[in-house]
């Protein structure tokens, strides 16, 4: 179709589905309405039996805690998924780290401030997903984000040595492992895969809510290896790899470890930079 | 107007659908995807809304405390993170057509038409 | 019930993610052929659990709600795994396919560290968790974990520059279509409250078909019915299957395609039946079915590349579930999940030998391999004989699936779907027939292919050029074909299908056994098997199939006669193939109008 075709179409097609939309719509309880029946259960459980006083985090990491599972290895499968996509092809190799230009003192000095507390906050977030917002998701992505601050405000290489691909993909796997682990412990101690098999603690303490802590840090660490993961490789694609034949400015080829049996070409480290590091981690 | 942010979904949903039909640039049109994306959400939540009520986190309220829809909020937060996940494979995706065709303009694209 | 069996559904979704992600972490470490062993143990694993699954339901439905959270009056937080007679037999048939992937890239395909098995078990968990839930939203969960798992899948081969297109085609459309089953999830919730097939159901029974049901259930079935390729939806599965790797072709034409068809039948008849009557339902999905079957046999016969010629095929296979589907009633269901088993087998092979093909010459292209693979004797025996099969030929199991189909829909009172089905099959099963004939034995001259999308540029699968074919290659070609073929002799099959079929019908027993505990299903009476009419309509298709191939084959013969056909009849026909530009703002623009026309197909019946 040319693009005109597709305009028309999608002009006679939009109105249309607005319509149904808009029909289908005014039969919704009004904004703000009574009836939640599912919701009401979810919160009696959470906070009676279950002594959690996130329902929310009681609901994703208890009471559905199957969905997480399977929104875990989502972001698992997607991890493992960009990894295989943005493998060098043969023609790509690692020609080191492009000089870069300079970073402000301020930009520095806020970065380095910044990366404690972003880490903490985001530990903080994980651990205390159980009682107030927050929890292995958010808390995760706190702590990649805080941990870029490294690139921000430092250098490449340092945040290539404070996270290696391959402490990373180990971290991810446990904590995806970890959290299946946790159900099928579940099922052998109490009888059904993803039991809250732990006691629950007494209501706002640290330690409430029975396996809902433990599954929250499982989550954490993976989320937080993931994004990590997935920004490195990201990064590696802009700042660090070149084909063999020509090395074209700005452009972004190559992988950040040579897989065993792939035909990379020859390293060849820029003055000064640090991608030797690299060589020492290939297997 | 109580159907107000149900047709805000609708209209998110469209405008990304809109994009995705007349887009240039394939980072656009991941970009388009996560906006139609993001009308589920709306969605979701609105529906999970009660008039009056706060969040249903019981740290700092009394248990019995009119709540919110806390269903539908685990929903959308795994979800949210998933998705960005799931983009991180389409942008991928992305970069690789780019560095084998030279272009990522899907009317240049022509490898698999009929 | 005994606990272990109730124990074990999660567990089929558990272990593939558990090895996966063990994979994942020492897959730089391990030897290729631990790494093999390991996810083969796992899938046979989750065979053998779906076989015990599949003996147990034939007395009960296995309810296992997870978190330990049984329902206390009828109503439940947690989220339930129901598996009856359909789900075990999904779930066998994904573990077997699975399995046969497997074995087929043991050791010679071109793998990166582990990754290529974790994505794959991955998908093992995605498939086998849709088949077996019994929430709304859990499905959903499922249903994007295959999908995410399947776009880095097909974009497997980076090297080229198809697979990458392809992989970016399926990915938004098919993410397009879940975030379409999400909004209507959302309004489901919306009138409902509830997530579970069976709290939805016992929340709609008594409530009126409004616009708000309506067009959230068509929502919901838009997603899945992306995943099934129902036409105009199915835009990206040729793209998908030209360029993912052969095992995975078959595991996305054997079973993926058929888990959307199955995602609309059951969410229909344990969730929305209470205000969608089957007589609104049965006309729209046979609308869907026949479209679908025409425009899948019509493309299947212009390619000339090898896996898209096959993913069309499926299209046109498509259509003749949906219209079986649409039925609605325990005779013709019966009939088509075995058809739907024989036809992953069948599919399987076939694509398993287009990957043989790949490997040993180069191409998938039908008029550059013309003759070229007279020398591979297992190969070109699996594919005719496949091709065969595709057209029904007795006693395969998609034979048995169509002729059982075929009469439930007489007596139904659907005479004209016979002769659509066995139209359709011959034509696809003529399509493979041809390019087999060309590619194994040389026969015709080769096919007039300009400005298609040629087989010619594929690179192989395996990390180099294979001299002689592995038998760990053509070990899963033979046995998925004669498990095709097995399945068409099985004494008392017809009877266990028509009963799996009557267990996805009965829609208060479903409700019965989550809600209630009352998981006991009646013993199946025995039904009427195949027929001698039904024999010789099986000869009968197979027979015009081999007219078609005989047509593609020699078509120079006849150009003369095809030159004085006018215009108009050769139109739709050339509208049809630029339609399928490869755009991806093309496929999004037909998904609205597929979806806007389910919503009023399901408004005005």
């Amino acid at each position: 179709m040319n693009r005109r075709a597709r305009l028309v179409l999608f002009a006679v097609v939009a109105p249309v589905f607005a319509v149904l939309f808009f029909l289908a719509v005014r039969g919704l309880p009004s904004f703000g309405s009574e009836f939640h029946p599912y919701a009401d259960r979810a919160v009696a459980v959470a906070t009676g039996q279950r002594a959690t006083a996130n329902v929310v985090s009681s609901v994703n990491f208890d009471q559905r805690a199957v969905d997480t599972l399977g929104e875990e290895f989502i972001l698992f499968g997607s991890v493992v998924g960009t990894i295989v996509l943005l493998r060098p092809a043969p023609e790509e190799r690692d020609a080191g780290l492009r000089p870069a230009g300079g970073v402000l003192p301020t930009t520095r000095l806020a970065g380095y401030l910044l990366l404690p507390v972003s880490v903490l906050v985001g530990l903080y977030v994980i651990a205390h997903g159980q009682l107030s917002p927050g929890g292995g998701f958010q808390g995760g992505v706190v702590l990649a984000t805080g941990w870029h601050l490294l690139y921000v405000a430092g250098r490449y290489t340092a945040l290539r040595r404070a996270a290696p691909p391959t402490v990373l993909e180990i971290a991810e796997s446990i904590g995806a492992a970890a959290y299946t682990a946790i159900g099928l412990a579940g099922l052998v101690m109490g009888g059904a895969f993803l039991t809250n098999f732990l006691p629950t603690g007494s209501f706002n303490d640290l330690l409430s809510g029975g396996t809902v802590p433990l599954l929250n840090g499982a989550v954490g660490v993976a989320v937080a290896a993931a994004i990590v993961l997935l920004l490195s490789g990201f990064l590696e694609q802009a700042v660090v790899l070149r084909r063999t034949e020509e090395p074209l400015a700005g452009s972004s080829i190559g992988t950040e470890e040579p897989l065993a049996g792939s035909s990379i070409g020859t390293e060849e480290p820029l003055a000064g930079s640090s991608t030797t590091v690299d060589d020492a981690e290939q297997r | 107007m109580t159907t107000l942010p149900y047709l805000v979904a609708g209209w998110l949903f469209l405008v990304g659908c809109y994009g995705l039909v007349t887009s240039h640039n394939l980072v656009h049109t991941v970009a388009c995807l996560t906006v139609a994306q993001s009308a589920t959400y709306v969605l979701l939540l609105a529906v999970g809304f009660r008039a009056g009520a706060t969040a249903p986190v019981f740290a700092d309220v009394p248990v019995g405390t009119r709540v919110v829809d806390p269903v539908v909020q685990a929903l959308s937060l795994t979800d949210i993170v998933v998705a960005a996940t799931v983009t991180a494979v389409l942008l991928a995706l992305t970069i690789q057509i780019y560095k084998r065709h030279g272009t990522v303009n899907p009317d240049e694209l022509r490898t698999l038409q009929d | 019930m005994p606990p272990t069996v109730q124990a074990l559904p999660p567990l089929l979704v558990a272990v593939p993610l558990v090895v996966a992600a063990v994979l994942a972490a020492s897959g730089r470490v391990l030897p290729r052929l631990v790494i093999d062993a390991a996810s083969m143990l796992s899938c046979l694993l989750v065979l053998g659990s779906s076989v015990v699954l599949l003996a147990a339901t034939g007395s009960r439905r296995v309810v296992s709600w997870l978190g330990g959270y049984s329902p206390v009056d009828g109503s439940s937080v947690g989220v339930v795994f129901v598996v009856d007679r359909i789900g075990a037999g999904l779930a066998t048939l994904i573990a077997a396919l699975v399995a046969a992937a497997l074995t087929y890239t043991w050791r010679y395909f071109d793998e990166v560290e582990s990754y290529f098995h974790v994505l794959v078990l991955l998908f093992l968990a995605g498939m086998v968790g849709f088949a077996l839930t019994g929430d709304l939203f859990n499905a959903f969960v499922f249903f994007e974990l295959m999908g995410a798992v399947a776009y880095a899948l097909t974009g497997y081969k980076i090297e080229e520059a198809k697979p990458l297109q392809g992989a970016l085609n399926f990915a938004v459309i098919n993410s397009l279509g879940a975030y379409c089953s999400l909004l209507g999830i959302g309004l489901i919730y919306g009138r409902t409250g509830e997530l579970g097939f069976a709290q939805i159901q016992r929340a709609l029974i008594g409530q009126s078909t409004d616009w708000l049901v309506l067009v959230g259930i068509a929502l919901v079935f838009t997603g899945f019915l992306v995943k099934g390729a129902a036409v105009p939806l199915h835009f990206w599965l040729a793209d998908a299957h030209a360029v993912a790797p052969s095992p995975v072709c078959v595991l996305f034409s054997g079973v993926m395609v058929e888990l959307g068809l199955y995602g609309v039948a059951r969410t229909w008849s344990a969730a929305f039946w209470p205000v969608l009557p089957a007589e609104r339902l049965r006309p729209v999905l046979m609308a869907a079915g026949v479209v679908t079957a025409v425009v899948g046999a019509a493309m299947c016969l212009a390619q000339s590349h090898l896996k898209r010629l096959l993913a069309f095929s499926t299209v046109g296979h498509v259509g003749m579930f949906l219209i079986a589907l649409g039925a609605l009633e325990p005779a013709a269901i019966g009939g088509l999940s075995i058809y739907v088993v024989g036809h992953a087998a069948v599919k399987g092979a076939l694509f398993l030998c287009s990957g043989v093909v790949l490997n040993a010459r180069g191409s998938v292209d039908e008029a550059e391999l013309h003759g070229q693979c007279r020398n591979l004797p297992v190969t070109r025996i699996c594919f005719l004989l496949g091709g065969l099969a595709l057209a029904a030929l007795p006693p395969f199991g998609t034979w048995l699936g169509k002729t059982l189909a075929e009469d439930g829909l007489s007596h139904g009172g659907f005479d004209w779907a016979e002769y659509l089905l066995i139209g359709v099959s011959a034509i696809t099963g003529g399509a493979v027939l041809r390019a087999g004939a060309r590619i194994f034995l040389g026969a015709g001259t080769p096919p007039d292919t300009e400005g298609d999308t040629r087989g010619s540029e594929e690179q192989p699968e395996t990390t180099y050029h294979l001299g002689k074919i592995p038998v760990t290659m053509l070990v899963p070609v033979v046995a998925l074909l004669a498990g095709g073929l097995t399945l068409g002799l099985v004494p008392g099959l017809p009877t266990l299908a028509h009963d799996a079929a009557s267990q996805l019908l009965d829609h208060t027993g479903y409700a019965a056994a989550a809600l209630d505990g009352v998981s006991a299903v009646p013993s199946p009476a025995p039904t009427e098997s195949w027929t001698l009419s039904g024999l010789l309509l099986g000869v009968l298709s197979v027979l015009l199939a081999l007219v078609v191939a005989a047509t593609g084959l020699y078509l120079h013969r006849f150009r003369r006669l095809f030159s004085q056909v006018p215009p108009v009849v050769t139109l739709p026909f050339r509208a049809l193939r630029t339609a399928h530009s490869g755009h991806l703002g093309d496929y999004v623009v037909w998904l609205l109008i597929g979806m806007t026309l389910l919503t009023i197909g399901l408004a005005i019946t």
